[in-house]
């Protein structure tokens, strides 16, 4: 379909010979300079006037009607794309959302991604690039219909101009300017390049449409880079070539704050196609060769020594007792929720729960692992990149260069998986730019080996959770305590994130407020605490982040809860849900969906859970067997409420593909002996494979009247819905993961 | 020297006898549609075909292919058009698309071997990692190139803003929020449909082509 063949572009330059690329780059810097100066109040929402047009463009180039939106003569529409993508589809949903407004042809749409340097070379123009936190389409949404609605009222105006009537006369369809009462019409490819000198309107005069309107968002459109995904065409940052260009494996200190205490080199560089061996900061090292393969090898081989540092007795089983002391401590905990007595209330229950959780840290293992190539010379620097924050990646290259960052560039490219691991930290764009500069005017690619990249990840963070619950005569929770100890993510990544020592962020999906990830139950007596307690392991997002450990910690509980009450785990939940009717709805539609306490098969049972995240209510039901601790989920059917819906069938793949992330929240494990990681590839590391995976049905339940995000908040409910289907098969709850702590195993 | 028959094109190459068939045909030859996942034939990212039959490239000496013919994900078919490509596209298969080359691949070798593959075949010959979890549609993916008629895709309940929900409860405050363009059928707003949605392939370019193959409304 020539949609798709040819639908998908970025603003790289392919040959990365040098200087060729350096002019290039040179010329189209300056058209932005000149482009930015023109319309500097503009620029704030993303309009502005082409410089080439302006400069009078040659007939039939393609016009910049303004930042989001480049038009061809023959109609066809380059829609530029300013968050990363990495499998999530929100490319094609923000293009659908833009090209609803501009009412163009959506059969002759086409996607560009735009770079950073680009974006800070024109004052942001694109707006923020990170791509995480399920924030790619509800944070862009406004301004990129408005961009698409600007677009189209300058085309329109356009045409109005050329006709000699008034704009409000024109209409605007499928790229059709219809000028009804004269039965004229023009193509936007005929008027573009006037529509793109013409003043963007005021933001103000911009009415966007109801979404009820919709005709291309809200509509299951395929997604519109596929083609290349199946013919093995599609180049990942992995994939870059360029003439001359090198390979580098590297090796950081296995054990987390080690550092590089000596190696010898000797032997591997006669080695063939050894270029060389280059220090990393003082505590990584990378051999550079003509070949990956010839470098990674010589890598193996190099005797390397490694100061341990004092973390090289630390263990899983020592982080364990660090974290229990946090269960039970006064030292460094805060309470987040403290309503009404908890203490008296459950001193005061006729019934008392108490138990203890824990979740382990758990790996990325992005399908392309860590990877960026640096061409470095003193007089530029450039990157290709896989990451979730392009900018974040320009950052780290000039960083990692020591150029300023107005002389670097990052060609992102799209990702080979992201979850969160190149979100934030952009380690492998600075390593790769330390090793290009030790090798400048030659690209340098810096492949990170599968067992580097699973023992040097950002985990998901490690915690328990202490619970309690106090239920009066009639089964009805009177007190609740959650006391969290764990890991926290802000103070390995973003400290000032943490005000007055308050880490808010691992207690997500327990927060009070509404709007993100807010606690549906109502409680009359309810504290909720977070106990800091960090490791030498670094930490980060990991799809889902803490709502993850957070809803199999409440949720599992809370079925422990409700078994205790006697009462019906659906109805023990919706009666404390009354006050939080969103949560509510979405229980209740995977309840009705899912045919709750239907009829199963002897030995099949179900298991329910909701949760918020994201701005977005989700809720799961599994139906699970247990048999000889072999656990099968046969069914999963997963409902969200996130709003709006852009894209209903990308929407649905989210929801599906959040159960292999959530089936290794049951399985996975990144365990630590000796101060390193113990798991270092799959053949030792647990992970979702498609024989696991049940029948999924997904249970869109928009409301139409916010917008949630999408690609993580399912997770979390997937979890302990099974947990709590395993509780009700055996009896026995599942509080300690992976599942083997059980001795169950997910097949 | 090793000689290399790679998509029907002789290659005579310069390389290490051990030097795993995976980075010849990617750092030697740019066939970069191979990918690297995990170098210990765990993940299946790296599978080519030898002689019609998956290999994991990363753990297979270059040495060991001589004589034989290897198919990489460009040579599977000239215009992607084998079936496994053609169902792939049809049921956007792919998310991220990093793993689907060795998807692809190892699908098309199942289909070779059994044209009508069972669910248990599947799930025997489909080891490859998936991180985004695209496996449901692979599995679709697979039925549907095999025509097997067993392949149910994504099913998709819809749930209409103003549902009365279990147990009769109201259960939104939103009851007066209209439905805005996510149901696929304009009549259809105001209640609940189930959507297996097996979208047609003219719906790719035309989203607002109402889709007429594989739907099935079974409204509650």
């Amino acid at each position: 379909m020539n949609t798709t063949t040819q639908a998908f572009t970025t603003l790289d330059e392919t040959d990365s010979s040098s200087t060729s690329f350096l002019k290039k780059t040179a010329t189209s810097r300056r058209s932005f300079l000149v482009s930015t100066s023109a319309s500097v109040s503009a620029l704030t929402l993303g309009f502005h006037v082409p410089s080439f047009a302006k400069e009078g463009s040659a007939a039939g180039a393609a016009v910049e009607v303004n930042a989001w939106v480049v038009i061809h003569p023959d109609d066809r529409c380059v829609i530029r794309i300013a968050r990363a993508e990495m499998g999530q589809g929100s490319s094609t949903g923000l293009a659908q959302l833009v090209a609803e407004e501009l009412e163009c042809d959506w059969k002759k749409v086409s996607l560009e991604f735009i770079t950073p340097g680009q974006n800070l070379a024109r004052e942001r123009v694109w707006k923020n690039m990170s791509t995480g936190g399920s924030r790619g389409i509800r944070e862009s949404q406004e301004y990129v219909r408005q961009a698409g609605a600007a677009a189209r009222m300058m085309l329109i105006q356009a045409a109005a101009t050329q006709w000699g009537v008034p704009a409000s006369d024109v209409s605007a369809k499928d790229g059709i300017l219809h000028h009804e009462s004269s039965k004229r019409s023009l193509h936007y490819g005929q008027v573009s390049a006037q529509a793109a000198l013409l003043s963007p309107p005021d933001v103000k005069t911009i009415r966007l449409k109801n979404p009820k309107d919709w005709t291309i968002a809200g509509k299951p459109a395929k997604r519109l880079d596929t083609a290349h995904k199946v013919d093995g065409s599609l180049r990942y940052a992995i994939d870059h070539r360029a003439k001359d260009m090198l390979y580098a494996a590297i090796k950081a200190s296995p054990v987390f704050e080690g550092k590089l205490k000596s190696f010898d080199a000797t032997a591997i560089l006669k080695k063939r196609g050894i270029k060389g061996v280059v220090k990393l900061d003082d505590n990584a090292i990378a051999v550079v060769a003509d070949s990956w393969w010839r470098a990674k090898t010589a890598l193996e081989e190099m005797p390397i020594v490694w100061d341990e540092a004092n973390n090289g007795q630390v263990s899983s089983q020592s982080i364990a007792e660090h974290l229990k002391e946090g269960l039970t401590s006064d030292k460094n905990v805060f309470a987040d929720t403290n309503v009404g007595q908890f203490d008296d209330a459950y001193a005061a229950s006729a019934k008392k729960l108490e138990a203890v959780y824990s979740t382990p840290f758990v790996t990325h293992a992005c399908m392309e692992p860590m990877n960026c190539t640096v061409l470095y010379t003193s007089e530029r620097a450039l990157a290709w990149v896989p990451s979730q924050n392009a900018e974040a990646a320009l950052a780290a290259l000039a960083d990692g260069s020591g150029l300023p960052i107005e002389k670097c560039e990052a060609y992102n490219q799209t990702l080979g998986g992201g979850f969160g691991r190149r979100g934030g930290p952009q380690d492998y764009v600075r390593f790769a730019a330390l090793v290009a500069k030790q090798n400048p005017g030659r690209p340098v690619k810096v492949l990170w080996s599968r067992e580097e990249d699973m023992t040097h990840d950002y985990y998901r963070p490690i915690g328990q959770c202490l619970l309690q619950a106090g239920l009066d005569e009639q089964g009805n929770l009177k007190a609740l305590h959650v006391r969290v100890s764990g890991q926290s993510i802000n103070a390995y990544l973003a400290p000032h994130n943490i005000v007055g020592g308050k880490d808010r962020r691992q207690l997500q999906g327990y927060w009070p407020e509404p709007g993100d990830a807010q606690l549906g139950y109502t409680v009359p007596n309810l504290k909720i605490e977070y106990a800091m307690r960090n490791t030498h392991v670094p930490v980060g997002a990991w799809r889902g982040v803490n709502t993850n450990q957070n809803a199999i910690y409440l949720e599992s509980f809370m079925e422990e809860v409700a078994h205790a009450s006697g009462k019906d785990s659906l109805a023990f939940r919706q009666s404390m849900l009354k006050d939080h009717p969103q949560h509510l709805r979405v229980l209740n539609a995977v309840a009705d969906k899912a045919g709750w306490g239907r009829t199963l098969p002897s030995g099949v049972f179900q298991g329910i859970a909701q949760f918020m995240g994201y701005g977005s209510y989700t809720a799961a039901v599994a139906e699970v067997s247990v048999k000889d601790g072999k656990v099968k989920v046969h069914r999963l059917v997963l409902a969200t409420n996130s709003g709006h819906v852009v894209n209903t069938n990308q929407v649905a793949a989210q929801v599906e593909g959040s159960v292999a992330y959530a089936f290794d929240s049951l399985q996975s494990e990144s365990s630590v002996l000796n101060g390193r990681i113990v798991e270092t590839n799959f053949d030792k590391y647990k992970i979702t494979r498609m024989v696991q995976l049940p029948k999924i049905e997904t249970v869109l339940a928009p409301t139409f009247n916010f917008w949630g995000g999408v690609g993580e908040p399912t997770i979390c409910v997937v979890a302990p819905a099974v947990i709590n289907a395993i509780f009700r098969a055996t009896g026995q709850p599942v509080r300690s993961l992976p599942l083997k702590n059980s001795g169950l195993e997910l097949v | 020297m090793t000689n290399l028959l790679i998509n029907g094109k002789k290659h005579t190459l310069d390389v290490e006898p051990d030097m795993p068939l995976l980075w010849v045909i990617r750092d030697e030859l740019g066939l970069t549609g191979t990918k690297y996942g995990c170098g210990v034939a765990q993940c299946g990212a790296c599978t080519v075909l030898v002689d019609g039959a998956p290999v994991r490239s990363c753990s297979y000496p270059n040495s060991a292919a001589q004589g034989k013919h290897i198919t990489t994900i460009e040579g599977l078919s000239p215009t992607a058009s084998h079936p496994v490509q053609v169902a792939w596209k049809d049921l956007d298969v792919p998310q991220c698309g990093y793993c689907q080359s060795g998807q692809i691949l190892a699908a098309a070798a199942l289909l070779k071997r059994k044209p009508k593959p069972t669910d248990q075949d599947i799930d025997e010959a489909m080891t490859n990692i998936c991180r985004c979890g695209s496996y449901r549609r692979i599995r679709a993916g697979i039925h549907q190139a095999a025509k097997t008629g067993l392949g149910i895709d994504s099913v998709i309940h819809m749930v209409s803003s103003t549902a009365v929900l279990s147990q009769g409860m109201k259960t939104g405050e939103d009851q007066q929020a209209s439905c805005s363009g996510a149901c696929q059928h304009e009549h259809d707003h105001g209640h609940d449909r189930t959507v297996q949605a097996s979208l047609d392939a003219s719906s790719a370019s035309s989203p607002q082509t109402t889709p007429s193959r594989g739907f099935s409304s079974n409204c509650a």
